[in-house]
């Protein structure tokens, strides 16, 4: 018994679930916009925690670009997608350490930079 | 039994590593997402290249005093709308309808290219306001994130008519529906970077 | 009208490069002219500048590279000369605008247009061959590819005599590289020659990762693929993972130089401690794309001539891929002593010893395979064994900078650059010499000549000695790098003695092409008929040499790892999956001129840019799309093989099923 997906599995955006194609499009939308809509908001209402408001931010957009994955790209945890999850996981990983990795090391670097007043103050 | 199942002591499925060279379908697939990767890597260095210079405003304007969260709700509704448009029309060219899949890649063209216009008018408006990308670097990584994912929905718009064009030519030939995937997930995907533009630019902006 | 570009940026009054320049066209000259006497111009058009089979496109790389390494290393001589003379109150011969300039071109040609080049090739090479298909995924952007890196080339040799090349460094640190402190063009031709170059190999490492992933013959699962094909896999993973750092940083420094931007530049809030950061976000994992395909040659180098399988073969591959993640985050090892606090620099400290690691497992891995193995003494051992010893001490050295106080002392100093050529040279040299001499009777079908091997071996191995270990010691006593001139006249001895190290190198370099036209002169006593010189283990040494345009003329059925092998000794089945079935008409892409046109029009646009010349950079930019679409409008790309055509070629090579 062969099995059904084609060798090597299939190509991202390949919808492998016959029948529920055009639903997921639909669904995706309507997560999106909701998320979309909820960060918009949470952003300019004085209902939200302003400390907490950039984690708030990153946590929706993180949920919108999975629901973008998931529902527009259709990348899951199938067997025959598990070439293209791996290759997304590589990338995610990448982004956050040039992100993440940049913005300490600046901060860092930052931190132990002599201020302009010091810096002025040694010229005299 | 072939010799690859019967080194593997299988009689039932080979696992999909084993059956040989994939399709050229799978193949074209897998090498666009592996660029499209790359690109967002490459989104990546101009996202941390803001994050690290968004407060370095050389006592011009800052993201605060500039940003107009209304109109950046509207682009984003537009690009998202035209992604969900885009995924119509990828269906309509796996079922070879022609007709369904010209109503929908001419709605994803002008929501599109609508976002394109408003994000020009944006621009210019800045620049005139003596808020160019030459006056501090603030504005340099802001003008290069936007502007480089602005370029590339110009591309793909441009990409697009390509498309349609290629259509008319060849029909629903396989190379033509191997590259309207690959343009789906482009779009898909500058969708989901424009996600990270308008939280971390617009929303995060101070 | 045309824009910077004058008569007056033609160095006239430089007799050095005068000189240079007539040299090389006279030599450039006579290979054109011999081309179009011998009327070979139909010849080379057809199979080799409009191929697109993997197999001329990793020897043209090849090709590139060996020539790209007597540019870069005539370089070297300069240096190693003036640092010879140049001591005490000797002002040397090279004024240091001109050694400026020298050293960084020599960086920049030999990590981007040596290393880079003759790895890419001998992938390119073998990989479709031993995972045992026809060719890789996209053939007509590997022909593009290529091309695009032969612009660059050609862009950096142009910089010699039409205007000037960067003086900044093989990476262009910003604030010397913004316009303020860098007018001249010598930058620019820098940036846009690696945009471009850099373009092609972004496309070249998806297109063998997708091969690698996607395209293997019947059977090869993960684990049965050979051990060359998981580093070139590593390596290509990073290739995709780090470039676009690269572009994305370069195009920044661009915007700053051309459109007044300020991402780097002193004032109006820039930060050149950025662009520090992210270069070496993609220079460190650059040095692993360098070493990994290396490392992969060695293992099939010493489990051929070992006679025994690889050892280790599932903690070759764990480390393999430890080295790919780990190569990503031990980046600050770099810039020690540029105002991180002790804690990042001990983090990246701490990463940095760790990556040896796995690097430790494999030469373990390699050392058990020897052992016990009844071991042939042939050309690509003796690199491997060099290697061995070599990139050891270079790596030991390595984890001694890791530590940042010692970093403090060292960084900068000629320890550093020691260092760095121990492991380049002891690795990424030998390592590309080996795959050279071992896989060159498979593309040529006749073997190099072994005692001119050695010779080149011995030249390259003493000759490194020599020409680096004064410099650890020199590194020490205090000297720097991209030093025009010292005024400690102990250093000199030393300095002498490494002038004596690069004039062997020169020598081995020269014998290497010795050894080439002897080997062609002597071809008819240096066959190989049997397609398997070395008696190998992997699916290459199956196919004749040099194989058909479509390699397999049935994929192999491959049942375990070392398939060939294991038909040969009769402990496996043979290879054909279906010995009875008769010969199928096969299909094979085109050859086609879209990679040189492409390339073409990029030079057009790369040279405008940097002389700003705005119709023409429009004109090239439309020209490369043009091209584009031209090419998405080919439907016809598939040329057939009959079936006739395929057994008569089999009959003549006397190939049955293996």
């Amino acid at each position: 018994m062969q099995s059904s997906a084609p060798a090597q599995g299939h190509a991202p955006g390949v919808a492998t679930r016959t029948g529920h194609l055009g639903r997921s499009y639909l669904i995706g939308l309507g997560f999106a916009l909701v998320l979309t809509v909820a960060s918009f908001w949470a952003s300019s209402t004085p209902l939200v925690y302003p400390r907490a408001l950039p984690i708030l931010i990153a946590v929706l957009a993180v949920a919108q670009m999975g629901v973008h994955v998931s529902f527009f790209l259709h990348i899951s945890s199938a067997p025959d997608q598990t070439n293209n999850l791996l290759a997304l996981a590589f990338g995610v990983f990448i982004t956050a350490l040039v992100v993440f990795g940049s913005l300490l090391i600046m901060s860092n670097l930052n931190h132990n930079m002599v201020s302009m007043d010091q810096l002025m103050q040694m010229q005299r | 039994m072939s010799a690859t199942s019967e080194s593997l002591g299988l009689e039932g499925a080979i696992p999909l590593s084993y059956q040989g060279p994939a399709p050229t379908r799978v193949v074209a697939g897998f090498g666009f997402w592996l660029f499209l990767l790359s690109d967002i890597i490459l989104f990546s260095v101009l996202f941390a290249a803001y994050a690290v210079l968004s407060s370095a405003s050389a006592g011009g304007p800052t993201g605060a005093e500039l940003f107009d969260k209304r109109h950046v709700f509207l682009e984003t509704l537009c690009l998202l709308t035209s992604s969900v448009t885009c995924g119509f029309g990828s269906l309509a060219v796996a079922r070879t309808d022609g007709r369904a899949m010209f109503v929908w890649m001419v709605a994803t063209l002008v929501l599109g290219a609508t976002f394109l216009g408003m994000e020009v008018t944006e621009f210019s408006g800045m620049v005139a306001a003596g808020a160019g990308p030459s006056h501090s670097a603030f504005l340099s990584a802001f003008f290069a994130l936007v502007g480089t994912h602005g370029l590339h929905v110009g591309l793909g718009l441009v990409w697009l008519v390509i498309m349609l064009l290629q259509v008319k030519t060849f029909g629903f030939h396989p190379m033509v529906a191997r590259r309207f995937f690959c343009f789906g997930l482009f779009w898909h995907a500058l969708d989901i970077v424009w996600i990270g533009v308008f939280s971390i630019v617009y929303l995060g902006a101070h | 009208m045309f824009g910077r570009l004058s008569w007056a940026v033609i160095p006239f009054d430089q007799p050095i490069i005068m000189i240079t320049v007539a040299v090389i066209g006279t030599v450039l000259g006579s290979v054109l002219g011999l081309v179009t006497i011998k009327g070979w111009w139909p010849y080379l058009w057809r199979e080799w500048i409009t191929s697109v089979d993997h197999k001329r496109i990793g020897v043209m790389y090849m090709m590139l590279a060996l020539v790209m390494l007597v540019r870069g290393f005539a370089d070297a001589m300069m240096m190693r000369t003036q640092l010879a003379l140049a001591a005490g109150h000797a002002a040397g011969y090279l004024p240091p605008e001109h050694y400026d300039q020298v050293f960084s071109a020599h960086g920049t040609i030999m990590i981007f247009f040596v290393a880079m080049t003759f790895v890419v090739g001998l992938m390119n090479f073998a990989v479709p061959l031993q995972l045992g298909v026809r060719d890789v995924a996209f053939p007509v952007l590997n022909s593009v590819s290529f091309w695009l890196t032969a612009t660059g080339v050609l862009l950096v040799n142009l910089s010699l005599f039409v205007g000037e090349f960067a003086r900044t460094g093989w990476l262009a640190y910003p604030p010397l590289s913004e316009l303020a402190y860098s007018p001249g063009v010598g930058v620019d031709y820098y940036l846009w020659a690696l945009q471009i170059s850099g373009l092609g190999t972004l496309l070249s490492g998806i297109n063998l990762t997708t091969t690698i992933l996607k395209i293997r013959a019947p059977g090869m699962g993960y684990a049965r693929m050979p051990v060359f094909c998981w580093t070139a896999l590593a390596s290509n993973l990073l290739i995709v993972a780090a470039f676009p750092v690269l572009t994305a940083t370069f195009a920044m420094l661009l915007l700053d130089r051309y459109a007044d931007f300020h991402f780097f530049t002193n004032d109006h809030g820039g930060n050149p401690m950025m662009y520090v950061s992210l270069i070496w976000i993609w220079g460190h994992p650059e040095v692993y794309i360098l070493i990994l395909p290396a490392f992969g040659v060695f293992s099939e180098v010493v489990a051929t001539f070992s006679g025994k399988p690889l050892f280790g073969y599932r903690s070759m591959v764990m480390a393999t891929m430890a080295i790919c993640v780990l190569s990503f985050v031990v980046w600050l090892h770099h810039f020690f002593t540029m105002g991180a606090g002790a804690d990042v620099n001990a983090f990246f400290g701490v990463m940095t010893m760790i990556i040896a690691v796995p690097t430790g497992v494999k030469i373990f891995n390699w050392l058990f395979t020897l052992y016990g193995g009844r071991i042939r003494f042939t050309v690509p051992v003796y690199w491997t064994l060099g290697f061995i010893v070599t990139f050891v001490i270079g790596g030991m050295t390595g984890v001694l900078m890791a530590i940042p106080p010692a970093d403090f002392v060292l960084h900068n100093s000629l320890f550093l650059i020691a260092h760095f050529h121990n492991v380049a040279i002891g690795g990424v040299v030998f390592g590309v010499m080996a795959g050279y001499n071992y896989w060159f009777p498979k593309a040529f079908g006749f073997k190099l000549h072994e005692g001119l091997g050695k010779a080149v071996f011995w030249c390259w191995f003493i000759g490194f000695y020599l020409a680096f270990m004064p410099l650890y010691a020199l590194g020490l006593m205090g000297a720097t790098r991209r030093m025009q001139h010292y005024s400690n006249l102990h250093w000199q001895p030393l300095m002498l003695v490494a002038f004596a190290g690069a004039v062997l190198i020169l020598f081995g370099i020269g014998l290497t092409g010795v050894q080439l036209a002897v080997s062609i002169r002597t071809r008819a006593r240096n066959r190989d008929l049997t397609g398997d010189p070395w008696n190998g283990r992997t699916l290459e040494w199956s196919t004749p040499s040099p194989p058909p345009v479509w390699n397999f003329t049935q994929l192999p059925d491959v049942t375990r790892a070392d398939a060939y092998w294991a038909a040969k000794q009769g402990t496996g089945p043979s290879l054909a999956g279906r010995p009875d079935s008769p010969v199928e008409a096969l299909e094979v892409p085109r050859n086609t001129p879209v990679g040189i046109f492409v390339a073409f029009f990029a030079t057009i646009l790369g040279f405008a840019l940097i002389w700003r010349i705005e119709w023409l950079a429009v004109a090239g930019l439309i020209g490369a799309v043009a091209v584009g679409l031209w090419q998405a409008w080919q439907k016809n790309r598939e040329l057939i093989i009959s079936a006739e055509q395929i057994s008569e070629f089999d009959r003549l090579n006397m190939r049955g099923p293996a």
